[in-house]
């Protein structure tokens, strides 16, 4: 009885999930509350984790607590630390949510709510936590080595190189459409630009306080920073008021763009201390209590979903975004359902700090359900607002115009009802002159997270000033990676330059550190200015490359992770990783071809590119280019972008072979051949 | 229960300092001294700053 007793607990809640699950997608025509999105979501997980993270856990990998981790073998209480395992999930969730997750799902939400949804849920169950949870398993057994490292050790020294070459190809993209999100949210608002101008000087103030006046204080400091933050939010608003500071603050998304670049190129120049630490410091934080309040939000609040389930764009003719629904979709909701940025954090700190194998599970899979947790709250957030708004919002200028009365009745022509007094009215709750055309997702889900946070605090008379602290949250966190980023693709590049020019290897040394900075950000802020200038609002070209390289760097973990199995003679569960792979490989392949060669312009890079090129020769000049030199250069970016894309799908396909023959390999061998760490016992607790 | 409290506290306390990658700096002193004797452990300022580096020196490995 007491075996069989919490089983039915585990199914009852698989049930009601599964209740909440059928409500949303029979309740046509009638508008449902947030909460069974929510309460879906949750049982959902619950249920995956109980039935099939354990079952990947105790069957699938073998998971053997009596084996030692490298936390336990390694032990120096610095890098290799046995972590109580609820303190290790906060670790490793903080090092793997980010911006994607809550961007992706708002950009989505164009199909309606359900198509993510159920993305959202099948992606993190099936591929997302099966890879975060593997790779955290295989580098564990591996004493904790990088997924580079073992893809060299596992597959061979060519295909580790590729995943390396692969892996810094898609730090510049991830970094370019970071960058973006924040030019969107920041551009014309001088508002959010005071805001995110004002985080310098006090992580500043916090750095130092921390380094000379109370060395190591986090705690205290930490305090009197989100204070100052807030009273920057403030003082934001007065600013954004005034005549005379406001046109100080107010900045094209060129002007930004170019800010951006200074500013990544000298804060990876500058101590870690200073402003990369003290800045990470609040965004985490301010990170884990803004999730935490948007889900007690939603709770309290219980919004009405506005946007239907499914909308007529689901046929691929919407304007946030192009493409059919498949692959599209699969792409655009990269973090939240699977990405394979989270195999490097995987394979990063997380096993070093692994007190049990054991607790892997829980970590790997259970953290990355949490991360689809924040991408259905991201979902939510985009859906409990007027759907015109969200159009207004989302499409780019090129589609609906830039006058609020264009707009209303461009969107309401979709059938999405709405006036132009809406329009300037949300814009005015929120403290802004304008809402149209702010694609990047961040803008409309602070909207909608304002739209929660001031049901449940301050009311209408909150909104600006909620609005305004998400903008902030994204931004804070969005710099923190711009800067971590541009450093770590400065040491790659170091690392790769360093194979052909020895002395590029010197880290410490002056010149090549500056050289290695600059062509980093040279290479991320070319991209960047490409999509801000784009008049398709950027998010068109640079955010399917950027699900595309994430899902392939995925498939990438997961290949990895199937010839694990192999190699480990349980071939028999291999469909665990297959499964996944075999769907992310169709995704990516499929959206990437079509990037490439689909035959309209909206889709595919060698179409525009044509298009430009046959417009050049009949002498016109096509917006967004003023002049012959800049149609050029739209050509050329085209071509680029093509190749990048061109360039994703070789990595991929390379290893996916490697892989392929290393499994046969295996297969043929009758031993166990994985390159392990030896099994040593774990030391009996003193 | 204030005991109950204070020991929830400590583990807030505790995970919220791992989630910027500072570990506990008592286990740091008490693995020392059990199991390297010969070393004299790090201040806890200089504990701090050498974590600081190893975070974000070589470039931290964030998410998207």
């Amino acid at each position: 009885m007491n075996r069989i007793l919490p089983k039915l607990g585990w199914t009852a809640l698989a049930l009601i999930g599964a209740f909440c699950l059928a409500y949303i997608a029979l309740s046509r025509g009638e508008t449902i509350s947030a909460l069974w999105v929510v309460t879906a979501a949750v049982g959902i997980y619950m249920a995956a984790y109980r039935f099939y993270g354990l079952y990947i856990a105790n069957k699938v990998v073998g998971i053997d607590p009596t084996r030692m981790t490298p936390a336990v073998r390694h032990n120096d209480g610095l890098d290799y630390v046995p972590t109580n395992k609820n303190v290790l999930f906060g670790h490793h969730f903080a090092a793997i949510a980010g911006a994607g997750p809550l961007v992706g799902p708002v950009l989505a939400a164009q199909m309606g709510y359900l198509p993510g949804l159920l993305w959202l849920v099948a992606g993190v169950v099936l591929a997302g936590a099966v890879q975060d949870f593997m790779v955290l398993f295989v580098s564990t057994r591996r004493d904790g080595r990088s997924l580079g490292d073992l893809v060299k050790s596992e597959l061979g020294a060519v295909p580790g190189m590729i995943a390396l070459f692969g892996a810094f190809l898609i730090m510049v993209i991830i970094l370019a459409v970071l960058a973006m999100i924040v030019v969107k949210a920041l551009a014309d608002s001088p508002w959010g630009t005071f805001t995110v101008f004002a985080t310098i000087p006090i992580a500043m103030f916090m750095g130092v306080y921390m380094r000379y006046i109370r060395p190591g204080q986090i705690g205290e400091i930490s305090v009197v920073g989100f204070i100052l933050l807030i009273g920057a939010i403030l003082l934001g608003g007065q600013v954004a008021a005034s005549e005379t500071w406001a046109p100080m603050f107010t900045f094209t998304g060129t002007q930004l763009t170019w800010m951006l670049v200074g500013y990544g190129f000298v804060a990876a120049s500058l101590p870690v201390w200073l402003l990369l630490a003290p800045r990470d410091y609040l965004s985490t934080f301010l990170k884990i209590g803004t999730i935490l309040g948007l889900a007690i939000g939603i709770v309290v609040v219980a919004p009405m979903m506005q946007m239907p389930h499914v909308t007529k764009f689901i046929d691929g003719t919407g304007p946030v975004w192009s493409g059919n629904m498949f692959p599209f979709l699969f792409i655009t909701i990269a973090c939240g359902a699977v990405s394979g940025f989270h195999a490097l954090i995987a394979s990063g700190t997380t096993p070093k700090l692994l007190e049990n194998e054991s607790h892997a599970a829980f970590i790997g899979y259970g953290g990355m359900l949490m991360e689809s947790f924040v991408a259905v709250m991201a979902l939510v957030a985009a859906s409990v607002i007027d759907p015109g708004v969200y159009f207004a919002m989302n499409s780019p200028a090129a589609v609906i115009g830039k006058e609020a009365v264009d707009v209303a009745a461009k969107i309401s022509s979709w059938g999405f009802v709405i006036t132009p007094d809406v329009l300037l009215q949300t814009a005015a709750d929120v403290g802004e002159k304008s809402i149209i055309s702010r694609a990047g997702g961040a803008p409309t889900l602070a909207v909608g997270m304002a739209h929660i946070i001031s049901g449940a605090i301050g009311g209408k008379a909150m909104m600006a000033f909620w609005y305004h602290f998400a903008i902030l949250f994204e931004a804070l966190f969005i710099l923190t990676a711009v800067d971590a980023g541009t450093r770590a693709g400065r040491f790659m590049l170091q690392d790769l330059l360093g194979a052909f020019i020895p002395s590029f290897k010197r880290t410490d040394k002056l010149g090549p550190n500056l050289i290695a900075t600059g062509a980093c950000v040279a290479a991320w802020g070319y991209f960047l200015y490409q999509g801000v200038v784009d008049p398709l609002g950027g998010i068109n070209t640079l955010w399917p490359l950027f699900g595309v390289a994430n899902q392939m760097l995925a498939a990438v973990a997961l290949i990895l992770c199937t010839v694990v199995l192999f190699k480990m003679k349980r071939e028999r569960y291999a469909w665990v990783t297959i499964v996944p792979t075999v769907w992310l490989l169709m995704c990516t392949l499929t959206a990437g071809w079509q990037k490439i060669f689909d035959a309209s312009p909206k889709v595919g890079f060698l179409a525009n590119a044509a298009r430009f090129s046959a417009a050049a020769e009949r002498g016109e000049v096509l917006a967004p280019a003023k002049s012959v030199g800049q149609m050029q250069q739209i050509i050329f970016n085209n071509y680029l972008d093509a190749a990048l894309c061109g360039l994703f799908m070789f990595v991929v396909v390379s290893i996916m072979i490697f892989g392929f023959r290393a499994c046969m390999k295996a297969r043929a061998d009758a031993r166990v051949t994985t390159q392990e760490t030896p099994y040593q016992a774990l030391p009996e607790r003193a | 229960m204030f005991q109950n409290l204070a020991k929830m506290g400590e583990y807030l306390g505790h995970t919220a300092r791992m989630m910027v990658g500072l570990p506990d700096y008592d286990s740091y002193v008490q693995h020392t001294r059990l199991k390297h004797p010969e070393r004299t452990p790090m201040t806890y300022e200089e504990f701090f700053r050498e974590r600081q580096e190893a975070r974000y020196g070589g470039g931290a490995g964030k998410c998207c």
